[in-house]
């Protein structure tokens, strides 16, 4: 069965995914879910598999989520931490790749700041590889996570109204989202400050709006992003209060959404700047859920990978 | 003194001259003596048979990138004017981004020792705007000219304080020195990477608009307005660029621009397609369909003075590197005139004689050198072009040092046959 639709040894981006690998990875991620509940929380499906978590670029959350979903699934894992300037400093990309080689992994995980890296690394890797997010351009895992939150909240992705508010224009979380929810049936718009919006932000595939009052309005699904104050200078924004009063998600601005409305959040979250404590603590609020579903969610990918780059499908849970 | 040659048999297409059709070019002393039909066989003259080939003046590559002195690993003087002869250029002007720049008469004097060295083709320095390239002070134009420098230009980088281009404008006027400009606001390039548009949204790549090119082309001519300068745009890549030059001209500015091959032929949705391939990587950056479309009517409108390569070699192993880190620039010397000839003379949008006034005559008359004419008393440069035949671009066989070319695997109907440089034949081992 996960033969016929899941035939690919790497997870570059959303963009080459078709609806059905999508909900082939959701589907997956289902049987993992209850993973996190048992006492011991481990199975042996990757024993003596061995994955590399090469992240070039700082990562607390994703790297996490990766390293605890290795361990789950009993993959022996590394993990290389190292800011872009000095690893890769001068480090040609076949160099990279044959000493990653030489090590013989059987998956790679690569985070580095510049797109496409890990397309271009997997070109040159006999490894699979997982792109856990290649500068603003893709970050695949969050986005299926997501949809995997959405879906198990709301029974279903296609039709609802999914709203996506932040700095559009850096957000690799927003690429990748507008892909896999589009591909999945939602109707999706994105929203932010002109400022924050890339040139022709439509060729992104969803409907562009400038305020928040009217992404929100009638949504049943509200993403909002994290304000990147670490990238953005000042002439983005010019400072948190004034994008708080204007682009910050409110309990008196969500009154616009539809009621069952569900608040989501890549984290991690700016109280006060793009997101209310009373919305991101509030019954809304999904952020936590998409934590969890994260584990799940990645234990099904690094699952669908090696099982396709070592030809079994001798993996079991 | 070089011995006599005749060319016998070609099709010679001048501009200059307002020729074409078969004739023959004879050669004596390193310049043209005579240009027509049916020549007599002049005694002692080697005969070079054209038959079948376009015989046009020298081509001249007026933007190239030699590296020498400094980084001769990406390029010397000796491999990029091999490259130039096999592409069909019998001459050349160098950019100054050379380590140390030529700021220096002395920089000059080398680079000319070293071509004479090589002799493959003609090499024209153009000597730094600024010292160090630094844009703060001015270098000695006057003894630069005097060392043999045709114009002054800071490429690689702009000339990006008004106050010091108002001046460099004022200052070459004393030595009749184009003055080329790298036209590029910086703060609005910032740190991009490719053209901003729909393609850089979709990649999530930090993108250069089009406004940094024009906000610069704006305020030049706006100086060279008031100081008279002569003023040349390098690499023009927008159509709003190319706007703003026609009105100069209109006006009556003493304006010229140049394009190069890979904007009338690429856009960003090539660098797209390529999936960031860094061989798509230059400065400017290939532009939208809509920008590439207005070059290609500026050619044909002669609007557009020249075509240039941008020549711009670098090593493999820094093109190994990914799109963001690797360095801007790609290698033209050998492929600009095919490309011309396949995509721009087969498909009709100029003729042979326009190819040879942007290839040849135009930027001689820019640079103010020999050349880009067969009339008699010209300078004895020579291209011989065969039509016909079909080469697939194949960087493993280039002259040049570097490999750097998003156009590999094209396959090209039209190509160099030879060069003539002062009246000798090239002849490359």
């Amino acid at each position: 069965m996960s033969e016929a639709v899941w035939q690919r040894g790497d997870l570059l981006g959303v963009a080459e995914l078709s609806q059905a690998e999508i909900l082939h990875v959701l589907d997956t991620a289902e049987s993992f879910v209850e993973v996190a509940a048992r006492p011991i929380k481990k199975v042996p499906t990757l024993r003596g598999k061995t994955v590399i978590n090469l992240f070039f670029e700082a990562s607390t959350r994703t790297s996490s989520s990766f390293e605890i979903a290795e361990k789950r699934l009993s993959a022996d894992n590394i993990n290389f931490s190292t800011s872009s300037s000095s690893l890769s400093k001068g480090e040609t990309l076949l160099d990279t790749a044959r000493n990653l080689e030489a090590m013989a992994p059987d998956l790679v995980v690569i985070r580095h700041a510049h797109p496409r890296v890990p397309h271009a690394l997997a070109e040159r890797l006999a490894s699979g590889v997982i792109n856990a997010g290649d500068g603003a351009h893709e970050h695949p895992t969050q986005a299926l996570l997501d949809a995997f939150t959405i879906r198990r909240r709301k029974g279903r992705v296609e039709g609802l109204k999914i709203s996506i508010v932040g700095d559009v224009a850096h957000s690799r979380v927003v690429r990748s989202n507008v892909l896999c929810l589009t591909r999945l049936g939602a109707d999706v718009t994105v929203a932010g400050p002109r400022t924050m919006m890339p040139e022709e932000p439509e060729s992104l595939g969803a409907r562009v709006v400038y305020s928040l009052e009217e992404a929100i309005e009638g949504a049943d699904v509200v993403m909002m992003l994290r304000v990147q104050l670490e990238r953005q200078a000042r002439v983005a924004f010019p400072s948190e209060r004034e994008y708080f009063e204007f682009f910050g998600l409110t309990a008196e601005r969500l009154r616009r959404a539809n009621d069952d409305a569900i608040i989501m959040h890549p984290g991690p979250i700016n109280r006060g700047i793009e997101i209310a404590s009373e919305v991101a603590d509030g019954p809304w609020s999904v952020i936590l859920e998409q934590v969890a579903n994260g584990v799940a969610v990645r234990m099904a990918v690094l699952y669908l990978l090696a099982g396709a780059k070592s030809g079994e499908d001798g993996a079991t849970l | 003194m070089s011995g006599s040659l005749l060319i016998r048999g070609g099709r010679v297409v001048d501009p200059t001259q307002e020729l074409d059709g078969p004739a023959d070019v004879l050669i004596e002393g390193g310049r043209v003596t005579a240009c027509g039909p049916g020549l007599p066989a002049a005694e002692s003259a080697r005969e070079v048979d054209a038959a079948g080939l376009v015989v046009v003046p020298g081509l001249i590559d007026m933007h190239v990138h030699l590296r020498e002195p400094g980084q001769e690993y990406k390029e010397t003087i000796d491999t990029g004017t091999r490259a130039a002869a096999a592409g069909g250029f019998t001459a050349l002007a160098c950019m100054p981004n050379t380590d140390p720049v030529n700021d220096d008469p002395s920089l000059t004097e080398f680079m000319l020792k070293q071509a004479e060295r090589a002799g493959w083709a003609r090499v024209y320095p153009i000597a730094a705007v600024s010292r160090r390239l630094e844009g703060r002070e001015l270098t000695e134009f006057g003894a630069q000219r005097r060392a043999g420098a045709v114009a002054v230009s800071d490429d690689g980088r702009p000339v990006w304080s008004a106050a010091l281009m108002r001046q460099a404008l004022r200052y070459a006027r004393h030595f009749d020195l184009p003055l080329i400009q790298h036209a590029e606001e910086l703060a609005l390039s910032g740190n991009g990477v490719m053209h901003e548009g729909r393609f850089s949204t979709r990649l999530g790549v930090e993108g250069i608009p089009g406004a940094a090119d024009d906000v610069m082309v704006s305020r030049d001519l706006l100086l060279a307005a008031d100081t008279g300068g002569r003023y040349h745009l390098a690499h023009m890549s927008t159509a709003r660029s190319l706007d703003l030059i026609r009105a100069a001209k209109a006006d009556g500015q003493r304006v010229t621009c140049e394009v190069s091959a890979h904007h009338l032929l690429l856009t960003d949705e090539d660098v797209f397609d390529s999936g960031l391939d860094p061989n798509f990587k230059m400065h400017p950056p290939l532009r939208s369909a809509a920008d590439r479309d207005a070059l290609v009517l500026g050619l044909a409108d002669g609007s557009i003075d020249a075509i240039a390569s941008d020549h711009a070699p670098h090593h493999p192993d820094e093109k190994e590197l990914d799109f963001v880190a690797s360095p801007n620039g790609i290698v033209g010397l050998e492929t600009t005139l095919s490309l011309c000839l396949d995509r721009l003379v087969a498909k009709g949008v100029i003729d042979v004689a326009r190819l040879v006034d942007l290839l040849s005559t135009a930027p001689a008359r820019i640079l103010g050198v020999a050349g880009g004419s067969l009339a008699p008393g010209s300078a004895g440069d020579v291209t011989l072009i065969d039509l016909e035949r079909e080469i697939e671009v194949d960087p493993a066989t280039f002259r040049s040092r570097s490999r750097n070319t998003p156009f590999a695997g094209w396959k090209l109907r039209g190509a160099a046959a030879g060069t003539v440089v002062g009246g000798r034949v090239i002849e490359l081992p």
